[in-house]
């Protein structure tokens, strides 16, 4: 392809083709400081052209790769950094054998780690981002990596995808100069991606035990709920894109986690409250 | 007519908490169960009748016990957990 940019991200790598400079130089903006030694990436992504003349009239980007969804539908030129993040997203979901994937994200401090899971819209994104300028190290927002044979989370710093409200929540904390473009009328709404901190990405090779697991809800009064093992257990594979493919090793991973973290689901009505929330439940371990 | 489980070569449990999940290397399958599945896969590690699981489990053995069973059985067997000779 015309254009190319190569990344690693704590254990993955990926090599981006463009048939647009566009796209790539968005993502060696937001990727500033990320290592770029892929001799042979894990992945690669490429965005295409629909038509050969759509490289020039009204610009539409096809995601492709190593790992494709036909049904994906194009989207516009000016949402090419959104269609590299998920043509990323697409190929560890659909690729990734080495760890177990929980759509889930998570912060560290101390060597142990928080794992922040549930559905699409919960703020788990956000929550994640605030922690992390709260002194949290800044693990993942999209996948945690799950090691089945050692039990540890592998850092998986990609850019955090904000949405919406959150831009500006975390906007308020954060320098403009670690955000990416703002995507407007984006299949999810106003998407603006943040790039993790200093920290998160110089620690990228450094694992974390897990310890906690929360399943949090933004936007609801204050409430604490113990979740037991099985509902932890049956959510995170429903959260999973490749605990089937796993087989034993997924399910003994999993297993595992869930028997010995505990697990509390917690509703905040705004970001303040979940963030002293937090503090307290980690205290308390 | 008996009953028998596929047993620990096949299967492995996990017990969560009032759920178990068990494994299923054959299909690459997991289910998510609660009591008494357990605890009747416990109990066909062996062969056993009808009359025999009812009193390896401690049960009443009486046409209630008898036709919840039945359909408990039919169930694990529909689901690969469980074959009948």
């Amino acid at each position: 392809m015309r254009h190319r940019f190569d990344v690693r991200i704590g254990p993955v790598s990926f090599r981006i083709g463009s048939d647009w400079r566009a796209p790539i130089a968005a993502l060696e903006a937001l990727y500033s400081g990320y290592p770029r030694d892929c001799m042979v990436p894990d992945y690669t992504v490429r965005l295409e052209a629909t038509r050969p003349w759509r490289r020039w009239i009204r610009s539409s980007v096809k995601i492709g790769g190593d790992h494709m969804l036909p049904e994906a539908l194009p989207l516009p030129l000016a949402q090419g950094l959104l269609a590299a993040e998920m043509g990323m997203n697409l190929q560890v979901a659909l690729g990734e054998r080495r760890f177990l994937l929980l759509h889930a994200a998570s912060v560290e401090r101390d060597g142990r780690a928080l794992i922040l899971t549930g559905e699409s819209g919960s703020g788990k994104s956000t929550l994640s981002a605030l922690l992390m300028g709260a002194g949290w190290r800044f693990l993942g927002d999209e996948f945690v990596l799950l090691d089945p044979e050692t039990g540890a989370l592998h850092p998986f710093p990609r850019a955090i995808s904000l949405k919406n409200e959150s831009i500006a929540a975390v906007g308020a904390h954060v320098a403009d100069n670690r955000f990416g473009p703002l995507l407007t009328d984006t299949p999810k709404g106003t998407i603006r991606h943040l790039r993790p901190d200093v920290r998160a990405i110089a620690d990228m090779a450094v694992p974390a035990a897990p310890a906690m697991i929360l399943f949090p809800r933004y936007g609801l009064p204050e409430s604490v709920r113990e979740v037991l093992p099985g509902e932890t257990f049956v959510r995170l594979t429903q959260a999973s894109t490749n605990y089937t493919a796993l087989g034993e090793r997924g399910f003994g991973a999993l297993t595992r986690l869930v028997t010995a973290l505990p697990a509390l689901a917690i509703d905040y009505p705004d970001t303040d409250s979940a963030l002293d929330r937090v503090a307290a439940l980690w205290r308390s371990q | 007519m008996h009953y028998l489980s596929a047993g620990s070569g096949a299967l492995k449990a996990v017990e969560l908490d009032t759920l178990t999940a068990i494994y299923d290397r054959r299909s690459g399958q997991t289910h998510v169960v609660v009591s008494p599945v357990p605890e009747i896969l416990e109990a066909l590690l062996f062969p056993r009748t009808l009359g025999g699981l009812i009193a390896a489990l401690g049960a009443d053995d009486d046409d209630a016990t008898r036709a919840i069973l039945t359909e408990r059985l039919k169930e694990l067997r529909d689901i690969g957990l469980i074959d009948r000779s």
